[in-house]
């Protein structure tokens, strides 16, 4: 399981207009890894997260998950965009929990969890309920199925957008800043499944403002400012001995 | 009896709103005057308002306006739901194409647009399909405007069809961006995000216009004597009143009509916006507040995580109730 490299990023850059967001980032994440990143906003954190499942497209650079390249097919040393439909095809085995929630409001929490299964992998409602129970028995809200999102509080919708990612059993797990938008008292429960999660054996990135988190569950750490990747390493070590002035000043301010 | 842990119960006098009351019997009392003054006018002609109320022409002219509404709704929203769809494409093509339906049916009457329609199958005798200025492959009789109540649907459905997709579009867009991304990230397609997603979030903002364009479709019905159509509510009342001179009658016949109808839509609006506010508004219950029970969580363990797990888990008595 380890040691297969999950997510190579090699020199990646991309561009909003005139404002580059991303310059030449390259780390890797192995398959059962956890890597947290942290850094200013506006660093360019969010953005890497996007490109990874092609929310965005990466304008230089190489980009792949699980030896694929994102969003591109390589053909005879030409790269050929993919379709809207083979895009959609990689992202089945990532999945992606927002600063947001971004749960359907219009559906209950099951059949917010039920969507892409029935929709993407073509699983029968009954079998695609079942699996939801499970899940939402697995993230603490076993009695909450028949909910809809305006009736749970934050940490609960998280924590149900985190069921709806896992559904379609993803190999892969994006975090994007997840208990940013969270009352405190709220941030535990879902760290604590995000905790879970890590435990057994998922392959996560998290954006996280949380370096209690990053310290105490990541494998290793990342820090970017200006769209580089400052410094990174075993999460201890950055975090209670960082080497660059940036990191030092970034880490004063919130630790 | 006062409990001492609560202070002493508010027992204010109202706020009194004298002008409400008054104002309200004044104009009952003036609508009052006004029914019985109408009720003795012989130019309303009740007598007459009665004889052609259930009058089989005008039940049947009422029934021509209903079909008239419906079809040409009908067509209206799923087109303007296709025209909305193409002006947010990101294909310039197809986005364009959008535009200038909009532009020519939005910017034009509908009572020339109509006369239009029913003068086309003039302008326009023949269909062809083939190369311009070349014999053409196919060539059939323009035979579908010669039936007006079709010339009069197609006329109507057309020129409505630009203002619903102007109000299928503000929906679309009212749905928040992360709909669609999350749908995105979910690897469902463009098609599916549309359909399960981000039409039916949309609903809630497109029926009450929609609500308001349909009500008054069923008034610009009696626009179609442009074509001219005379076998709708209005044509049929004017009909009659041409030959019996009565022509106020006949206008109040029309009318009730219209608000019986108006009426019914009303209510059906009503219970279609009901429908589609799901997952909008409070529950009953009081709303739960946080509560991760660690130990349903995901394989962590109750006193896992000095720093984190420190930081949060509510009290006892939350909700989760994960271990039962």
């Amino acid at each position: 399981m380890t040691g297969m490299t999950m997510v190579l990023a090699d020199r990646v850059s991309k561009s909003f207009g005139a404002n580059k967001v991303l310059r030449s980032i390259s780390l890797s994440v192995d398959a059962g890894e956890v890597l947290c990143i942290v850094g200013p906003s506006g660093s360019g954190k969010s953005t890497f997260l996007r490109c990874i499942n092609h929310l965005e497209r990466v304008d230089a650079g190489r980009l792949s998950v699980e030896g694929q390249l994102v969003g591109y097919r390589e053909k005879g040393g030409r790269l050929y965009e993919l379709k809207p439909k083979e895009a959609a095809f990689q992202r089945r085995e990532i999945g992606m929990v927002f600063q947001r929630f971004n749960l359907f409001p219009h559906l209950t929490a099951v059949e917010n969890i039920i969507q892409a299964p029935m929709r993407v992998k073509r699983m029968s409602k009954a079998k695609a309920t079942a699996r939801a129970m499970e899940l939402m028995e697995r993230v603490g809200l076993g009695d909450k199925g028949d909910y809809y999102p305006a009736h749970l509080s934050g940490g609960q919708q998280q924590r149900v957008a985190i069921a709806r990612a896992l559904a379609m059993d993803p190999k892969l797990m994006l975090f994007d800043e997840p208990t940013s938008a969270l009352d405190p008292e709220l941030v535990g429960e879902v760290l604590d499944v995000m905790k879970g999660l890590a435990k057994s054996g998922m392959t996560m990135i998290v954006v996280t403002h949380e370096m209690g988190f990053a310290r105490e569950v990541a494998d290793s750490l990342v820090f970017m400012d200006g769209g580089v990747v400052v410094e990174s390493g075993d999460p201890r070590q950055v975090l209670t001995a960082p080497q660059h002035g940036r990191t030092k000043a970034f880490l004063s301010k919130v630790l | 009896m006062l409990d001492p842990e609560e202070g002493e119960a508010i027992r204010a006098v109202p706020l009194r709103h004298p002008w409400r009351a008054l104002i309200a019997v004044v104009l009952v009392l003036a609508l009052a005057v006004f029914i019985v003054d109408a009720a003795q006018r012989e130019d309303y002609g009740w007598a007459e308002v009665g004889k052609y109320i259930f009058d089989k022409r005008i039940s049947q002219a009422a029934l021509v306006t209903l079909q008239l509404t419906v079809y040409s709704m009908l067509i209206a929203i799923t087109l303007g739901l296709l025209l909305a769809i193409m002006r947010l494409s990101p294909n310039p093509v197809v986005k364009s194409v959008a535009w200038l339906y909009l532009w020519i049916f939005r910017g034009t009457p509908v009572y020339v647009q109509l006369v239009f329609w029913g003068i086309v199958a003039l302008i326009y005798p023949v269909l062809t399909l083939g190369v311009p200025f070349m014999t053409p492959w196919v060539t059939v009789p323009n035979d579908i405007f010669l039936n007006l109540f079709i010339t009069a649907v197609i006329g109507l459905a057309l020129n409505e069809a630009a203002y619903m997709s102007e109000i299928v579009r503000a929906g679309l867009l009212s749905v928040d961006e992360g709909q669609e991304e999350a749908s995105k990230a979910l690897a469902m397609s463009w098609g599916q995000t549309m359909r399960y997603i981000v039409v039916p979030q949309a609903m809630k903002i497109i029926i009450p216009p929609t609500g308001n364009e349909v009500i008054s479709m069923l008034k610009t019905t009696s626009l179609v004597a442009a074509i001219p159509l005379s076998i709708d509510l209005y044509g049929v009342s004017r009909g009659i009143s041409a030959v019996t001179f009565t022509p106020v009658p006949l206008l109040i016949v029309a009318s009730i009509w219209y608000l019986l109808f108006t009426s019914v839509l009303m209510v059906g609006q009503h219970f279609i916006e009901k429908r589609f506010s799901r997952g909008t508004g409070r529950r009953k219950e009081d709303k739960p507040t946080a509560g991760g029970d660690p130990s349903a969580v995901v394989g962590s363990t109750a006193g896992d995580g000095p720093t984190t797990a420190a930081l949060t888990n509510a009290p006892a008595g939350n909700d989760a109730g994960g271990k039962g």
